[in-house]
């Protein structure tokens, strides 16, 4: 058996998205990874993801073919899933360890480094089985992050109790990573890792469901790409779109009654309007100046020592938003510190930093002409639950009652759009050889 | 996509037609006769180009020195990022035009002029307001540093959209009572009427070729750039020639020329190659990027898009409106000129001029280019946008960019959204696939 699909790949300076759409338009999965300086690569991992995240979809349809519940279900795709992330993870990892020792061994640094990357490396083998555990709790779900968390917090303990100098270590780590980030057979292979999870999962129907899945040709008949990396690409010009028709066409893909739409990137924010079909009638984007877009929260982060996904909540604990002023992110830094001295509260501060990066997408908005309804709000950004609070209110000031939407998968918007243009450009060709052979 | 344009030989000499050849001759032998003036002993008249009083300082035998001009000829040969740099370590905030930094810096290091000789000071700072408030301050700036005599014209500014009797008769007696008799005394030569006559004729005559010429974009393919070669070698040598014989034949020129490139079907000439298939016909609205000129002009030539109007073009005098200057009424017709230069219009005949554009000229959209330190452009532009789009359903841009600061030129973020511009025109052509 064969599925036909699209892909659509959304290059973006922080992270890289694919969807995946099948023949009936219907998504069939999304994949996400850091975007790195290979272009190449970041496109086939985040491929690489969407379909492995459409063969999840795929068994999960086997599951309720074969009449399970959906609850049993869901039980059973995350166990499954959870199997084949860890054997994901140590496939990666091993990758990681034949790079460090490549590398400890070309600098000749010597036996005793070679024992503490062993005893590093071997903390974190022995803890896979554990960051897997269902209901376990992980800061990403990216392997640099991941890895690059626990290996520095291991080599600071090293460090203190005085084993191994710290810097060494920490190089040996910053080429290691895009070594095994960069490759993408460090990644290993759906069907070796869905044979041993499916094992390890442990349940006869689990097992069927994936067997036949495996069976599945997964058929790609065309790609487009989009993205601030557009031109990187690895697709023939006529089949790269900006961005802006893919974040309108998503969008209006996702809530059909959509005409305006706000996307707040890594490093850029787009106002954009849309007619009933989608198609984008003007729109307007960030300037010479990043200052509010998606980068200055995690700049923000940093600074506070957070994780990018624990502003949203912080920020939504304030009772008191402070006011400020910068939205220059070196400057809001400065802001920052100056207000946590004067003894504010770190939520109410970051309230205030989130509506100062609404405040500057709510300029934009009005360049581009405003806000229609309905009023779709897409990109990383969206997922921040205080962006949304302090966008509803300043739409609300400014404009009165408007629909708001959002999506947990707001951030494929763009992809999604480019899988649809991949698909009419399908049904373009179809026509023009129909045409021909009349 | 146009064949011909070959993006990587940015670093090659650039192609030039014949017209531009003479143009480019000219321009030295101007600057070459500016460097002698002090030698032999010749007056110059510093001036800008909206409201330029060309025949009236020639018909003196003064030479007219245009530090616009000079501005961006120094962002185009890379000199203004020092230029600018100075300026600002004199004081000069980073928010001020950029024309004016890049002047002042030139000012303060040598006063080299574009084409490597030193520039005369001025004998008088004949400041002709037309509607950017800069220029006040910029004069009065070159005046201290010069210690040279500022004389003002004042324009009034057209808030309602018309020239009134009154307001004709206030630019001729300040040409009558101030402005002439400045120029007298330092030329210490009478007002000559028939000189100014001859003057305005010869001027009318290249006004014909130069409209005809603005107005052959409405053909298509168009065989000019209205934009990028509006301002690099079609409008340009009517501000410092204009009412010369030189205009005249360099007109002439320039019209033989296109005339050729229509019967060949050709489109227009960049310093690249020629645009061979033109996709995209634009207004645009707004000065172009001179340190990236060359770049900026790629993005759209790559992507088959010609400009077939715009309005920096006319900054230094409107004539597609019918306008020229007429020798039998000369300072009548002088204070026409200058109260009808672009930048003395207000909005709703800004927005009434871009219409017209969009729809004589068969335009695909409207694209502004906007500057943030010009303020006398960029005040009002996005209500402009809205309004011609509007009026006219095509689809408006926008994009930002500097005159003459390099640090405000980002080639990456301009070139994508001019991408996104053209793919939604597309768009919006194939009916949403």
């Amino acid at each position: 058996m064969k599925i036909d699909y699209c892909v659509g790949i959304d290059l973006g300076s922080t992270t890289t998205k694919a969807v995946v759409l099948d023949g009936e338009r219907h998504i069939l999965g999304r994949g996400i990874t850091n975007s790195r300086s290979n272009y190449d690569v970041a496109c086939k991992v985040a491929l690489g993801e969407a379909l492995i995240n459409a063969r999840f979809s795929l068994i999960d349809g086997r599951l309720e073919h074969e009449g399970i519940d959906a609850e049993r279900r869901r039980e059973l795709l995350t166990r499954f899933e959870l199997a084949f992330r860890e054997q994901q993870y140590r496939s990666q990892l091993a990758a990681l360890r034949a790079s460090l020792h490549q590398h400890a061994e070309r600098l000749a640094l010597g036996a005793a480094t070679t024992s503490t990357l062993e005893r590093i490396l071997g903390t974190m083998e022995q803890e896979t089985t554990e960051l897997y555990r269902v209901g376990a709790s992980r800061k990403s779900d990216f392997f640099r992050d991941l890895a690059g968390s626990r290996y520095v917090e291991l080599a600071e303990a090293i460090a203190r109790e005085g084993s191994h100098a710290f810097d060494p270590l920490v190089g040996l780590f910053d080429k290691a990573i895009l070594e095994t980030e960069n490759s993408t057979e460090a990644v290993g292979t759906f069907e070796s890792h869905a044979r041993k999870a499916m094992v390890q999962a442990g349940d006869p129907a689990l097992q069927r469901a994936v067997t036949k899945v495996l069976s599945i040709e997964l058929v790609q008949r065309l790609g487009v790409g989009t993205g601030y990396g557009r031109q990187r690409l690895p697709f023939p010009e006529k089949l790269i779109r900006s961005e802006i028709l893919c974040h309108g066409l998503g969008a209006h893909a996702m809530f059909p009654q959509t005409r305006t739409v706000l996307d707040i990137g890594g490093q850029d924010t787009k106002a954009i309007q849309v007619d009933p079909n989608g198609i984008v009638t003007s729109f307007q984007m960030n300037d010479r100046c990043a200052a509010g877009c998606g980068r200055y929260l995690g700049y923000i982060a940093d600074e506070m020592n957070l994780g990018l996904h624990e502003l949203g909540p912080m920020a939504g604990k304030s009772c008191r938003t402070v006011r400020i002023n910068s939205t220059c992110t070196v400057f809001a830094g400065a802001e920052l510190r100056e207000r946590l001295s004067l003894g504010e509260k770190r939520e109410d501060i970051l309230a205030g930093l989130h509506r100062a990066i609404i405040l500057r997408a709510m300029s934009l908005l009005a360049r581009s002409g405003g806000i229609e309804d309905e009023f779709t709000f897409t990109g990383g950004v969206a997922r921040n639950t205080q962006a949304v609070k302090a966008l509803r209110v300043l739409v609300g000031e400014h404009y009165g009652e408007r629909k708001l939407n959002t999506s947990p998968d707001s951030i494929y918007t763009g992809a999604l759009g480019a899988s649809l243009f991949a698909w009419r450009e399908v049904s373009r060709q179809e026509a023009e050889s129909v045409e021909v052979l009349a | 996509m146009s064949e011909k344009v070959n993006p990587g030989a940015a670093a090659t000499a650039a192609l030039k037609d014949q017209s531009q050849e003479r143009q480019k001759a000219m321009i030295a032998e101007h600057f070459r006769k500016l460097a002698e003036a002090p030698e032999r002993g010749e007056k110059c008249v510093y001036t800008f180009v909206p409201g330029n009083l060309t025949e009236l300082i020639d018909s003196f035998g003064l030479l007219p020195v245009l530090p616009e001009i000079n501005a961006l000829q120094s962002g185009m040969r890379g000199k203004s990022r020092d230029y600018i740099a100075l300026a600002e370590k004199l004081g000069h905030s980073e928010d001020v035009c950029t024309y004016v930094k890049c002047d002042i810096g030139m000012l303060k290091s040598g006063n080299v002029g574009p084409t490597g000789e030193r520039l005369p000071n001025p004998d008088l700072l004949l400041l002709s307001y037309t509607g950017c408030f800069t220029f006040l301050k910029w004069f009065e700036l070159l005046g201290q540093e010069y210690d040279a005599p500022v004389t003002m014209l004042h324009v009034p500014y057209q808030g309602d959209g018309v020239v009134t009797d009154s307001m004709r008769t206030y630019v001729v007696d300040q040409l009558k009572k101030k402005i002439i008799p400045a120029l007298e005394r330092i030329s210490g030569r009478a007002y000559d009427e028939e000189a100014l006559k001859e003057r305005l004729e010869r001027s009318a005559q290249a006004e014909e070729d130069l409209v005809w010429v603005l107005e052959s974009a409405k053909r298509r393919p168009s065989p000019i750039d209205a934009y990028f070669g509006g301002v690099y070698y079609i409008g340009p040598i009517f501000t410092a020639f204009r009412g010369t014989q030189d205009a005249v034949l360099y007109y002439r020129e320039l019209r033989a020329e296109v005339e050729e490139r229509i019967a060949l079907g050709k489109g227009p000439v960049t310093p690249d190659g020629e645009i061979a298939n033109e996709r995209y016909r634009l207004v645009v609205e707004g000065p172009p990027n001179w340190t990236s000129f060359r770049k900026f002009w790629q993005m759209f030539a790559e992507e088959g898009a010609v400009v077939v109007a715009s309005t920096y073009t006319k900054v230094g005098g409107v004539y597609d409106n019918g306008f020229r200057h007429d020798p039998d009424r000369p300072l009548e017709t002088l204070a026409d000129y200058c109260m009808g230069c672009y930048t003395n219009l207000n909005l709703p005949t800004r927005v009434q001029m871009l219409e017209r554009y969009v729809r004589e000229y068969s335009a695909d959209g409207f694209l502004i280019n906007s500057v943030k330190s010009c303020n006398s452009f960029s005040a009002g532009q996005l209500m402009i946008l809205r309004e011609v789009e509007r009026r006219t359903a095509r689809p408006g841009g926008f994009i930002e960019s500097d005159l003459v600061d390099p640090r405000y030129f980002s080639a990456s973020n301009i070139k994508n959204r001019l991408e996104s511009y053209f793919q939604m025109i597309e768009q919006k052509r194939a009916g949403g696939v």
